[in-house]
């Protein structure tokens, strides 16, 4: 016990003392950023690549454009993130000329790779959604895509909150690779703090708490959000 | 007795044919559709009465022919058939109210839509005119619709609330809404309790008794008779007998028909 109070002591020290809360308050951010940002990035093209799935393919233009989507999705499932990083920060960006910041470069890797995941996700609740919606949005004069965005969207995320609620707990504990372009992350804080003075007990079992803890508040999030959502449904109070 | 002119004819069907994978399930109909008309529709099930009545306002496109609304030809790829349908009302089997929105947003929706889209385009011609009125005119309207229907407490619950009868009434109510000049049914009684039937098709015959044009595709034998003035008999892609309802149910010449009566009635 006495050892561990002793070390406990070493954490504090490096913790308050020499000012490794503000790395760890950093990493925290970026961790959040990253995640968040990804995500949002991750629905916008995740939909859209959904929606060009699902277009009617009597054009050929749709059909060359779902085949295109078809190999976006291919290589970001097929391939580890980190490489997908790696490839993107010392590859891809340095080739185009294009200095960004590793968190920035993060985001949008994490983007792109939630992109893939959530077009799948995205598709499958669209599909879910009775066609006598869009027939029914259609009937009255409405164009494909108002009642796409306006009626058939909005049912499908509430069918599919769940699934999208996982893909997001998926990406905030995906961002512990950052570490490997240089960002500073959760992961990267505590690493640091343990370098210090060689003591890794005590940091990453805190860290190791703090990921479940962010876990844990965002899925009360989407429990919640999954209620409001639901409030279109009959028993809503029955759980 | 009403004229059957060229001017009042609505919706004018020539030569239409539609097929699903090579299958003809429509086989070179034409028939006028004329104002004030209460067409009905019935035929044993895969007659192809459902198809005929989803390609009158291209919900599905014909294979070939050609179907004139307005004097213009919605059959057309090229025109744009959003326009055209705003005018003419469908009633699904199904009801198909928006799950999402509330009875009252079920049916301001399209409306409000459309009357902004059009405002956006040309706001000189509706001086004063803003979003907000237009929501507040159409809030008011469909108000009225629904007291019309006995419904109007229910104007802020969700579908899922609803009884059947009640989510097909609300779904008439939401496609007059439009101010349609036709309106189009799917069997809107086949999917209800027998209980329900009754309001459903007493809702139906007031919007008639007003003059509305109408097409049915029914199973209710009565309900035809009662409402309609021209009686469809569809059979294998094609019409095989119409008539005004007296001389189609007591002197129905078409041995199929005859047939089919036989077993319906």
């Amino acid at each position: 016990m006495d050892d561990l109070a002793k070390k406990w002591e070493l954490f504090i020290n490096v913790f308050i003392n020499k000012g490794g809360y503000n790395v760890v308050l950093d990493g925290l951010l970026n961790t959040l950023k990253i995640a968040v940002f990804g995500l949002v990035i991750g629905m916008i093209i995740g939909t859209l690549i959904s929606m060009v799935k699902l277009l009617p393919q009597y054009k050929k233009s749709a059909r060359i454009a779902g085949k295109v989507c078809n190999v976006y999705v291919a290589f970001f499932r097929g391939s580890p993130m980190v490489v997908q990083l790696l490839l993107g920060y010392y590859v891809i960006l340095p080739l185009m000329g294009i200095r960004i910041s590793s968190v920035i470069a993060s985001i949008i890797v994490f983007g792109l790779n939630s992109g893939a995941y959530v077009s799948e996700i995205m598709r499958g609740g669209i599909l879910s959604v009775d066609p006598g919606q869009m027939e029914a949005g259609r009937a009255l004069g409405l164009s494909y895509w108002t009642t796409m965005f306006k009626i058939v969207v909005p049912q499908a995320i509430k069918n599919i909150l769940p699934t999208l609620g996982n893909e997001f707990i998926t990406l905030v504990k995906d961002t512990s690779i950052v570490g490997f372009v240089g960002a500073n992350d959760l992961t990267c804080a505590f690493g640091y703090l343990a370098s210090n003075n060689y003591e890794y007990i005590v940091p990453y079992v805190i860290m190791a708490l703090i990921y479940i803890v962010i876990v844990l508040i965002f899925s009360g999030m989407i429990h919640i959000m999954e209620k409001k959502l639901r409030k279109d449904e009959r028993h809503a109070t029955i759980h | 007795m009403q004229q059957f002119t060229d001017e009042n004819c609505i919706l004018d069907v020539k030569n239409l044919c539609k097929e699903f994978d090579g299958h003809k399930v429509l086989d070179n109909i034409s028939t006028k559709i004329y104002d004030g008309e209460k067409v009905v529709i019935i035929g044993p099930s895969g007659s192809g009465k459902s198809t005929f009545l989803r390609c009158l306002n291209c919900m599905e496109d014909p294979t070939s022919g050609s179907i004139y609304f307005d004097g213009v030809d919605i059959a057309d790829m090229k025109v744009d058939i959003n326009v055209h349908r705003q005018k003419m009302g469908m009633v699904f089997q199904q009801f198909n109210l928006f799950n999402n929105k509330t009875v009252l947003e079920n049916i301001i929706l399209a409306p409000v839509h459309v009357r902004k889209a059009e405002l956006r385009k040309n706001k000189k011609k509706y001086p004063g005119l803003t979003v907000k009125k237009i929501v507040e005119e159409e809030k008011e309207k469909a108000f009225q619709l629904l007291d019309r229907i006995g419904l109007r407490e229910k104007a802020d619950v969700y579908p899922a609330t609803l009884s059947g009868g009640q989510k097909q009434r609300i779904a008439i109510v939401r496609a007059l809404a439009m101010n349609p000049k036709i309106m189009l049914f799917d069997e809107p009684t086949s999917a209800l309790d027998p209980e329900m039937i009754g309001e459903v098709l007493s809702l139906i015959k007031r919007v008639a008794d007003k003059g509305m044009t109408m097409v049915i595709v029914t199973h209710e034998m009565g309900f035809a008779r009662e409402v309609g003035t021209r009686i469809l008999f569809m059979a294998d892609g094609n019409i095989q007998e119409e008539a005004p309802p007296e001389e189609f149910f007591n002197n129905p010449k078409n041995q199929r028909l005859k047939d089919f009566l036989s077993k319906v009635l």
